[in-house]
């Protein structure tokens, strides 16, 4: 079942409530699954995906819950190598600047107890790419990328 | 929307914690406010018992975090056992094995309170 597919895209729309992080979450590992992936890749894509969301909700948009949440999933096509299982989240809250991010120290990190902050680097742990797009008068994109399969 | 309960109960003076479901931003808050009942009833020595969770994020990290300096303060701990792979992967991954005990089994992790009274 759909192993002839040589390009696809799928949609979703969420509000920015935490509540509807299942929905993401159901939504990405089903695509996941349809392309091949395991159940290891499955989990880490899942995982990333929520992340990425949960910090729109919490920091692009203050936790106001009735904003848009836009998630597409691409796969290129099967000429490219290695081929890419990308997820693209997109939201019009306040940007984020990646040059501003630092990865945590996390020995450094626990001996302070912080709490938080550490959705971007299991982002970046999680998946092969991980890229930041924002600007004036633009939306915000996240595209995370995992490499399918081979 | 994720659903998650947590169960409890007391074995020998230590809290036993059962969580179940999806612990994600959603429903950390509901394992913040059991933290802080038990905390507030003076019990330090917590086990957790991860056997029935699913899927954890970082936002369920975060609590555990929040409470270990308190915790520890008042010479208890937050030992947690059980975890699925899927789990584990996600504390692996942030570290979390440098800071926390985890434990194979429930009983393990009770046995080793008692080792250290």
């Amino acid at each position: 079942m759909g192993s002839n597919k040589k390009h696809t895209a799928r949609q979703l729309r969420i509000l920015s409530t935490t509540e509807n992080l299942e929905l993401a979450r159901r939504f990405v590992a089903d695509s996941a699954r349809q392309h091949g992936f395991d159940q290891d890749d499955i989990d880490k894509i899942t995982v990333a995906v929520d992340e990425a969301c949960t910090n729109i909700i919490k920091h692009a948009y203050k936790k106001a819950p009735n904003r848009e949440i836009d998630i597409e999933v691409r796969v290129e096509g099967p000429q490219r190598s290695p081929r890419k299982f990308m997820v693209i989240i997109e939201d019009h809250g306040a940007p984020f600047d990646p040059t501003t991010y630092h990865a945590p120290d996390l020995q450094k990190y626990f001996k302070e107890y912080r709490v938080g902050g550490l959705g971007i680097f299991l982002m970046n742990k999680l998946m092969d790419e991980v890229e930041y797009t924002a600007g004036p008068g633009k939306s915000n994109q996240i595209r995370l990328v995992k490499y399918l399969p081979s | 929307m994720s659903e998650f309960t947590i169960d409890a109960h007391e074995h020998d003076q230590i809290r036993i914690l059962n969580l179940k479901g999806y612990l994600d931003a959603h429903t950390a808050p509901q394992l913040e406010t059991s933290f802080q009942k038990e905390l507030e009833s003076g019990h330090y020595k917590l086990v957790i018992n991860f056997r029935d969770l699913n899927y954890i994020s970082s936002a369920g990290l975060g609590v555990f975090m929040q409470f270990i300096e308190e915790v520890r303060k008042h010479e208890g701990d937050i030992k947690l056992a059980n975890m699925s792979k899927r789990v584990y992967n996600v504390f692996d991954l942030l570290g979390f094995p440098v800071l926390f005990e985890i434990f194979e089994d429930e009983k393990e992790a009770l046995l080793s309170f008692q080792n250290k009274s």
